[in-house]
C-alpha cells in the first residue's frame, strides 16, 4: 500500500511532466515550477535549520564511543570521545562523509544454546555510501549546465566518473551506481521483515523519486539524446533570470522536462521530509559537541530555579535523631 | 496491588519470535502484558514532590483517572519541549528509518515486540508530533505516518516508554546520533505531567526528596547501617574503621548511591571504600543529607533530577569541603557528568580535585569538581601508593560489565579496567561487540527494576546475560563485576535466572579484598565473610 502509493506518485509527476509539454506548457514546467522550486528548497532548508536552531541545546550530551579524557596516561579517544573542538571537527567529518556511525552497524542473531551472535554487517553502509557519494558527484557534474565555459576541476571528475571509457557517450560509473545503491535501498526496505514494518510511505516515495531522476537522466544522456546545447541554453537563461524564448525550449526533448520536474519536485518535497537529515546531521547533539562537560560548564539558557528540599528543612525534621546517633547538627533545638 | 506475574523459564523466554505481525503496527493496539509493566503510584509519592493529578489508579485498568483535558496537556507539553531541546525537535524530524538501531536494543533481542525497535518506539511518538506539528501530518494523516492522540496512544507510549532503559546503545549506531533516550525521556515527561508515574520510581524520588536518599534512610539509620559495616570489616581485617558524618572542614564529601548501603552485593563496595580511605587516611565524611548520588528523578522529568541532585553541591558549601568524591554507580555519574554543572554550578566555592595522597590534579573535573572513585582509585595504583595481593580474589574469574551510563555518557572505560587488572589475577573480558560503547543494559535501568515487570527485566537482560554466559562457558568465569549500583543490584537477579553460577560485584569490594591495610591481621575471610583461597582449612 504505502509502496505502491509511493510508486503511483511517483509515475503520476511523470505523466504530468509529459502531458504538460505534449500541452505546450515548456514555459511552466522549464521555468515557472524550476524557480518555485528552487525557492521553496531553499527557503525551506533554511526555515528548518533555523528552527532547530531556534530550540537550545540545554545539556551537552555527547554519546561517547570510547575513553574519556581522565588520567594523562590513560590514552584518551579522541575521536570517538573527543574533548576539544579539532577532535568534534574530526568526529563530525568521520560522520558526515564516511558515515562512521553506520560503519559499526552489527546483525544480531539468536542460535540454539540460546546464544547471540553479532555479525558484521556492513551493506547498508555501503549502499548508504555509494549512493550519497554518487549523488554528490553527479550533482557536481551538473555544474558544467551552470556555467559558461566548463571549470578544469569538473572536467577532472567528469574524466574521473568516466576512466572506464565504455561507450559513446562515455559512461559515468556514478549513474550505474546511484541506481544500483537506490535499487539495493528498495529491496532491503521491502525484503527486511523488521525494516519493512518501520518502513513509511515516506521511505519508498524518495527512493522512488529519486531513481526516477537518476533513470530519466540516464535516459537522456545514453538512449534518447536530447538537444543538449539546448539545455544548456535554458539552464543558463534560468540561472541569469532570462528566460530562453518558448521556440529553444520546444527544441529540447520531453524527457529532459520529464528530468527536471521530477528534481523540482525533490526539492519542494525536500525541506517538508527526511531528507532534511542533510542538514540535521550537523546539529545533531549527540554527535557535534566535546566531552568535555566536567572541565567547561555548560550553560542551560533555560536553567530555572527549582523547589528543592534545603538541608534546614532536613535538620528540622530528624534533629532529634541526629543527636541522638552523634550526627552534628547546626542547630541544637 | 496487581499481582506479580512470574516469568517463564529461561528455557521457554529465550525463544523469540522475530517475526514482524501481518497488521501495520500504526493499526495495532497496545496489550498490556503482565510482568511487563511496573504499578501505577501511589497518590501520597506525588504529593510529597508536588506532582499533577495525585491519585490511586491502575494501568492495568479501563480508566487512568485523567484529568479532563490531558489530551490538551500533552499537545502544550510536546510544543513546550520542541522549544526547550534541540535534541527533541531534531530527533522528531531527521529518522531516515534506515532500521540500523533495530537489532541493538536489548528489549528488543531479549523479547522481539516490533514496538522494540528504537526506530519504532521513537515513532510512537513521532506519529503524534506529526499530526499536531507538521504539515505533511496535519494534511495527509496516516499516509504520512500521522495518528491522532487517543488514549489507546498515550497507553501504548506509556507502555514503552518503560521498555526503555535510555541506555542510549541505538545512538552509538545511528548514522544521525539519534539517542532514543532523549525521546523516552521527553516521554516520560509528558506522562509525568498527568500523574502517570509507576510507583517503583515515585518512591524513591519522595523519599530521596524528603530523607536524601532513594532508599528513604533517615540520618541513624545511615550511619547504623554503615557501623555494621564496619564490624564485618573488623572481623575480616582486626582493623577499627571510625568514619564520620556531615562532618565541617572535611577536604573531601563523599556521595555514593544508597543501594550499597542496604542490600548485598553492595554493601560489600561500600565495606571496600570504607577500608580504602581508612588505609589512606583521607580527610573525608559521609553526609546524611546528600546521601545519595542516584537520580530516580531523572526517571521523571529534568527538573525534578535537578531538584534531587540540588543536595551534592549544598551539603559540599554548608560543609565547606574542598571537592567532592563520587561512589561506582551508572545513571548517577552521566548526571554528575553532564548535567550537575549545568543545573547547579558553578561550583566556585570548591576547588580543583587533588588527589591528597599522589598530588595529582583531576584537571578533568576542573568545573564540577567532582571525580570518580574509579578515577581516584586508578591514580593511587598507577602511583604505587597501595599495597594490593590479587591473589586474594584468586577464586574468583572476573568478568567487567561497562554500566550504560558511565560508557556512553561520559567514557569511563579504562579507568576500572586497570583497577580491577591489579586487584585480581584472573580477568577476561566478554566478546567485544557487547562491552564498551557497545556494552548492553543489564535490563533494568531507569527505575525498571521493580518486582512486578519481572519478565520484562529478564528478556531487556538477556542480551548482558548472553554475554556472561558466553566468557563463563569458555574461561569458567564466576565473577561479573561492575561500577553501578543498579547493576550490583538488577544483575544479581538477571544472573541467577539466565547464568546462575556467575556472582555480581562492585569494583571496591575487589579491591577491599585485594587491600593489605596497616596492622591488619592475616586475611583468612573475604568481605562476603568467605574463606579466602587456600584458607578454607583454617575455617
Amino acid at each position: 500500500m504505502k509502496i505502491l502509493f509511493s510508486f503511483f506518485t511517483v509515475v503520476v509527476l511523470i505523466l504530468l511532466a509529459y502531458a504538460g509539454v505534449n500541452a505546450n506548457m515548456h514555459f511552466l514546467f522549464g521555468a515557472v515550477i524550476p524557480y518555485i522550486a528552487v525557492a521553496v528548497f531553499l527557503l525551506g532548508f533554511i526555515y528548518r535549520v533555523l528552527k532547530w536552531g531556534s530550540s537550545p541545546v540545554p545539556f551537552r550530551i555527547p554519546t561517547t564511543c570510547g575513553q574519556q579524557k581522565s588520567l594523562p596516561w590513560i590514552k584518551q579517544n579522541k575521536i570517538e570521545n573527543p574533548s576539544s573542538t579539532l577532535g568534534v571537527i574530526t568526529r563530525m567529518f568521520l560522520e558526515v562523509f564516511f558515515f562512521r556511525s553506520l560503519f559499526r552497524n552489527l546483525k544480531t542473531q539468536l542460535y540454539e544454546g540460546p546464544r547471540l551472535a553479532y555479525g558484521e554487517a556492513k551493506w547498508l553502509w555501503l549502499a548508504g555510501l555509494a549512493f550519497h557519494w554518487s549523488f554528490l558527484i553527479i550533482f557536481v557534474r551538473h555544474f558544467r549546465f551552470f556555467m559558461q565555459g566548463v571549470p578544469s576541476v569538473i572536467k577532472t571528475i567528469e574524466g574521473l566518473d568516466s576512466f572506464l571509457q565504455v561507450g559513446v557517450p562515455l559512461l559515468y560509473m556514478t549513474d550505474v551506481i546511484i541506481l544500483g545503491a537506490v535499487t539495493y535501498l528498495f529491496i532491503r526496505r521491502v525484503f527486511i521483515p523488521q525494516v519493512n514494518y518501520i518502513s513509511l510511505a515516506a521511505d519508498y516515495f524518495p527512493l522512488f523519486l529519486i531513481f526516477g531522476i537518476a533513470a530519466s537522466g540516464v535516459l537522456m544522456r545514453y538512449f534518447f539524446k536530447v538537444h543538449i546545447v539546448g539545455v544548456k541554453e535554458l539552464v543558463m537563461g534560468l540561472i541569469t533570470f532570462n528566460p530562453v524564448e518558448m521556440q529553444k525550449m520546444q527544441e529540447i526533448g520531453v524527457i529532459f522536462y520529464i528530468h527536471l520536474f521530477l528534481i523540482s519536485m525533490l526539492l519542494v518535497y525536500f525541506p517538508f521530509s527526511k531528507l532534511m537529515h542533510m542538514g540535521g546531521v550537523f546539529l545533531s547533539p549527540t554527535r557535534n559537541l566535546a566531552n568535555n562537560n566536567r572541565m567547561v560548564r555548560h550553560i542551560n539558557p533555560w536553567n530555572y530555579p527549582v523547589k528543592v528540599h534545603t538541608y534546614e528543612e532536613y535538620e528540622n525534621e530528624f534533629r532529634d535523631k541526629m543527636k541522638k546517633a552523634g550526627i552534628p547538627v547546626e542547630k541544637e533545638s | 496491588m496487581a499481582t506479580t506475574a512470574k516469568p517463564p523459564k529461561p528455557e521457554e523466554l529465550s525463544k523469540i519470535d522475530y517475526k514482524t505481525p501481518k497488521k501495520n503496527w500504526i493499526d495495532t493496539p497496545v496489550e498490556f502484558k503482565p510482568g511487563m509493566y511496573c504499578h501505577g503510584s501511589r497518590a501520597k509519592y506525588l504529593e510529597i514532590v508536588g506532582f499533577p493529578n495525585p491519585r490511586e489508579w491502575k494501568p492495568g485498568e479501563e480508566d487512568w483517572k485523567l484529568p479532563e483535558n490531558w489530551k490538551e496537556i500533552v499537545i502544550e507539553g510536546i510544543k513546550e519541549r520542541l522549544e526547550k531541546y534541540r535534541s527533541f525537535r531534531l530527533f522528531m524530524d531527521i529518522c531516515v528509518r534506515c532500521g540500523a538501531c533495530a537489532d541493538k536494543c536489548h528489549f528488543y533481542i531479549g523479547g522481539g515486540d516490533p514496538k522494540n525497535m528504537p526506530v519504532l518506539r521513537s515513532e510512537l511518538l513521532r506519529s503524534v508530533y506529526r499530526k499536531y506539528f507538521t504539515v505533511g501530518g496535519k494534511l495527509f494523516g496516516k499516509i504520512a505516518g500521522a495518528r491522532e492522540l487517543d488514549l489507546n496512544v498515550l497507553k501504548e507510549l506509556w507502555y514503552y516508554a518503560f521498555q526503555c532503559t535510555e541506555c542510549r546503545r541505538c545512538s552509538v549506531f545511528c548514522p544521525y546520533g539519534i539517542d532514543t533516550a532523549e525521546i523516552t525521556l521527553m516521554a516520560r515527561e509528558l506522562i509525568n505531567l498527568l500523574g502517570l508515574n509507576t510507583d517503583w520510581i515515585m518512591g524513591p524520588v519522595s523519599n530521596c526528596y524528603m530523607k536524601g536518599n532513594h532508599l528513604g534512610l533517615e540520618p541513624h539509620t545511615i550511619k547504623s547501617s554503615i557501623e555494621f559495616f564496619l564490624d564485618d570489616i573488623e572481623t575480616v581485617t582486626g582493623i577499627k574503621i571510625e568514619p564520620t558524618f556531615n562532618r565541617k572542614g572535611a577536604e573531601i564529601l563523599f556521595v555514593t548511591p544508597s543501594g550499597d548501603l542496604f542490600a548485598d552485593p553492595g554493601t560489600y563496595t561500600a565495606m571496600g571504600y570504607l577500608m580504602l580511605f581508612h588505609e589512606l587516611g583521607i580527610d573525608y565524611t559521609w553526609s546524611t543529607y546528600a546521601s545519595e548520588g542516584g537520580n530516580f528523578g531523572f526517571f521523571t522529568s529534568n527538573e525534578m533530577a535537578k531538584r534531587l541532585h540540588y543536595k551534592i553541591y549544598a551539603e559540599a558549601k554548608r560543609l565547606g569541603v574542598k571537592w567532592i568524591l563520587g561512589g561506582e554507580c551508572g545513571h548517577m555519574w552521566r548526571l554528575i557528568h553532564q548535567y550537575l554543572d549545568t543545573w547547579h554550578g558553578p561550583a566556585d566555592f570548591l576547588e580543583v580535585p587533588k588527589s591528597p595522597i599522589t598530588g595529582t590534579v583531576f584537571e578533568n573535573a576542573k568545573s564540577t569538581k567532582m571525580i570518580h572513585v574509579a578515577e581516584f582509585t586508578a591514580d593511587l595504583i598507577k602511583n604505587g601508593k597501595l599495597k594490593l595481593d590479587p591473589s586474594r580474589n584468586d577464586s574468583l574469574k572476573v568478568t567487567w560489565h561497562d554500566s550504560c551510563n558511565t560508557a556512553r555518557g561520559m567514557g569511563l572505560l579504562e579507568e576500572p579496567r586497570y583497577v580491577l587488572r591489579n586487584v585480581v589475577n584472573h580477568f577476561y573480558e566478554m566478546p567485544e561487540d557487547t562491552i564498551r560503547e557497545k556494552t548492553f543494559c543489564c535490563g533494568s535501568g531507569t527505575g525498571l527494576n521493580a518486582g512486578e515487570n519481572m519478565e520484562l527485566r529478564m528478556r531487556g537482560g538477556f542480551p548482558r546475560a548472553n554475554a556472561v554466559k558466553f566468557v563463563r562457558d569458555h574461561f569458567g568465569v564466576n565473577m561479573l563485576a561492575n561500577v553501578c549500583a543498579i547493576d550490583r543490584a538488577t544483575l544479581k537477579a538477571s544472573m541467577e535466572y539466565w547464568v546462575p553460577d556467575v556472582l555480581v560485584c562492585g569494583l571496591h569490594e575487589l579491591v577491599g579484598n585485594a587491600l593489605v591495610m596497616t596492622g591488619e591481621k592475616e586475611r583468612t575471610q573475604d568481605l562476603r565473610l568467605e574463606p579466602l583461597p587456600g584458607k578454607e582449612a583454617k575455617e
